[in-house]
């Protein structure tokens, strides 16, 4: 799959529930392997995933997944996507091998192959052992980790998780994190995660789409933003000729800057490594104490797009625009 | 994806057919029935009556038998229009019953699971879905009522051979529409039910309501008014109405009644049952307002706009 393929377009998307608009015209393109969907509470984010799975009719606009229209080919959308629901769903009274069977039999998956498929879902979200026992009688985590396996059963090409820690106690979200991490970094499928805990967006994904209000507040690809972010190195140092220390790295084509009596920031160049400061200051004999990269951290992402009042002026929030994905302006 | 690798892989076979998928929901679902005791023992009461016919049938053609058993069925019980009639009826009780026990989880149990928005984020359309859960009831009401409707009327035909299959050949039409119409309305009103009731017991009770209280409702009116007109109430009494006219044994003089005139005669009043065309139409309304239901009702997701 190539990296760069859209994985989501949004064309002028909107949806309106009766008079009340909950997306309005969006625009856009996704494309990271894994996309954070974050934004507060009713900004839109689960009305935004039950339209792209075609459970609302789009009032206006359109969305394509793959390119292919989430109107015009929504089988077709449907069938290249798992999908987690947010919230308990399953099929009572049915051993979760047969649940997962079935469902992986309704996205097309011939009986003699589901079954199979089935087993190997089951043993590779963890529940190998207890997957002939019902749904119904399984702890919240194993319910999560039995939608997790319905939703990848059949293979497809993006997985749609809603809340996927939701109510899952600290060894069960890491298990699960580690396995979206291991679907993602195995680049087979793409993965789309609404969640508003920001720590499993900021370990899982390198695109985050923030809602506000229905309008899009930020797209950022979080990739792009770590790779930036590198570049700025705050230092605390000790002793020596800080003054000389600083005019040296300025030497190897760095800015900086002088803060505090202790305090040095740097831009570093791409030639330019941290050993070379750790030489410069030996040389200059000036003890390094701390050395911090500077970390836009998703919440101050998150932040600073729930700042900005008003996303649909034309004020789009876009952070890290590392390859060009500031594109969903004119909203 | 394999077990022993934990690993994650797309399955790289061919699909089923589309079309067909929809076929997948009532596979599981039978499978989930035959686990019932209860269902099962009600499947197998569904045959007695159709057992018993195929004995009278039987008997109707062998003189030995009758004989020995001292019996003259043959004047008893003709195997005629009324007799395929009064198959549909007895059949048509047996597969409400089985009705009444497996329909109503099979939507609400979806309902009351969030399960539907499982199935309407696969290649599944909602009428997909809605018609998956169908077949479950049109296939087991098909194996208790037409089924062997149709293979009583084969053995008469055997039996009585090539004349009286010529002259009868109309009932074939007759007990496979007449059941086929009643396995429809069966199947979209349970199912509208079930869609509407989450409980399973209370799903039940609704289907039984929605029978009995309109028949009761209807004799009332009758017996107060006079009149057959309150029938159009009962989906039962429509059901039978067109039944009768399929077997062209429908007479809308259904009876006559002695009663006191204005000026203290006694009268007779002719009793006329409701046109048979009221009754289709009844039925067909049923049928339209459970599709405008399940319509409603079956959605991954309730908007409230």
């Amino acid at each position: 799959m190539a990296e760069m393929t859209n994985v989501i377009e949004l064309e002028h998307l909107s949806v309106t529930f009766g008079k009340r608009p909950i997306l309005k015209s969006l625009d856009g393109a996704l494309k990271g392997r894994a996309i954070g969907l974050l934004g507060p509470n009713g900004a839109g984010k689960t009305t935004l995933i039950h339209t792209l799975l075609g459970f609302h009719p789009p009032t206006s606009g359109t969305a394509r997944i793959f390119g292919q229209d989430i109107a015009t080919e929504a089988k077709k959308v449907r069938a290249s996507i798992g999908y987690m629901p947010e919230r308990d769903a399953f099929i009572a009274k049915m051993s979760c091998v047969n649940f997962v069977r079935l469902m992986a039999e309704l996205s097309g998956i011939p009986a003699r192959h589901a079954l199979e498929r089935a087993h190997e879902a089951l043993f590779y979200v963890g529940l190998g052992e207890a997957r002939y026992r019902p749904v119904d009688s399984y702890s919240l985590g194993m319910k999560q980790l039995a939608k997790l396996a319905q939703a990848i059963v059949h293979g497809p090409k993006l997985i749609i998780l809603d809340e996927p820690t939701n109510g899952l106690d600290p060894p069960t979200r890491s298990r699960m994190i580690s396995l979206i991490r291991q679907i993602r970094d195995g680049g087979r499928a793409r993965i789309l995660l609404s969640s508003h805990l920001l720590r499993d967006v900021e370990e899982c994904c390198d695109e985050i789409l923030v809602l506000k209000d229905g309008y899009i507040a930020a797209n950022c690809n979080l990739e792009e933003e770590r790779k930036a972010n590198r570049k700025f190195i705050e230092l605390e140092t000790r002793g020596g000729d800080r003054k000389a220390f600083a005019e040296s790295i300025g030497a190897l084509g760095c800015d900086y800057a002088l803060s505090g009596e202790r305090r040095l920031k740097v831009i570093m160049q791409e030639t330019v490594e941290i050993k070379d400061l750790y030489r410069l200051a030996f040389e200059h004999e000036v003890q390094i104490r701390r050395l911090n990269f500077k970390r836009d951290s998703l919440e101050e992402i998150f932040l600073k797009a729930m700042e900005n009042e008003n996303p649909a002026n034309g004020e789009n929030i876009s952070v890290g625009n590392g390859n060009g994905r500031a594109d969903n302006g004119g909203l | 994806m394999a077990v022993y690798e934990h690993l994650y892989s797309a399955f790289e076979g061919e699909k089923h057919s589309a079309w067909s998928r929809f076929l997948v929901i009532p596979r599981y679902a039978l499978r989930e029935v035959f686990k019932s005791k209860l269902l099962v023992t009600m499947f197998i009461l569904c045959f007695i009556y159709p057992l018993v016919a195929a004995i009278l049938v039987y008997l109707h053609h062998n003189a030995n038998a009758l004989s020995m058993l001292q019996l003259n069925v043959r004047e008893l019980l003709p195997i005629d229009a009324s007799f395929f009639r009064t198959f549909l009826e007895i059949q048509g009780a047996f597969s409400f019953i089985l009705t009444v026990l497996i329909a109503p989880p099979l939507i609400s149990r979806d309902l009351s699971n969030n399960a539907l928005p499982l199935y309407l984020c696969r290649p599944l359309s909602r009428t997909e879905y809605v018609l998956g859960k169908m077949a479950v009831i049109v296939f087991l009401l098909s194996v208790v009522t037409w089924v062997p409707g149709l293979l009583i009327f084969f053995f008469q035909a055997s039996q009585g051979g090539f004349d009286w299959l010529w002259a009868n050949l109309w009932m074939i039409w007759a007990i496979f529409f007449g059941f086929t119409v009643w396995i429809i309305l069966l199947s979209l009103l349970s199912l509208a039910v079930s869609a509407f009731v989450k409980w399973r017991v209370v799903a039940s009770g609704a289907l039984l309501g929605l029978f009995f209280i309109p028949s009761a409702f209807a004799q009332i009116v009758n017996g107060l008014f006079i009149t057959h007109a309150g029938n159009l109430m009962s989906m039962w009494a429509s059901m039978n109405s067109i039944w009768r006219g399929l077997f062209g044994l429908f007479d809308r003089q259904a009876a006559t009644v002695r009663a006191r005139g204005a000026n203290r005669q006694m009268i007779e009043l002719v009793m006329m049952e409701p046109p048979l065309w009221a009754s289709w139409l009844v039925i067909a309304l049923v049928c339209a307002v459970c599709v405008w239901l399940l319509t409603r009702k079956v959605r991954a997701y309730e908007v409230i706009g």
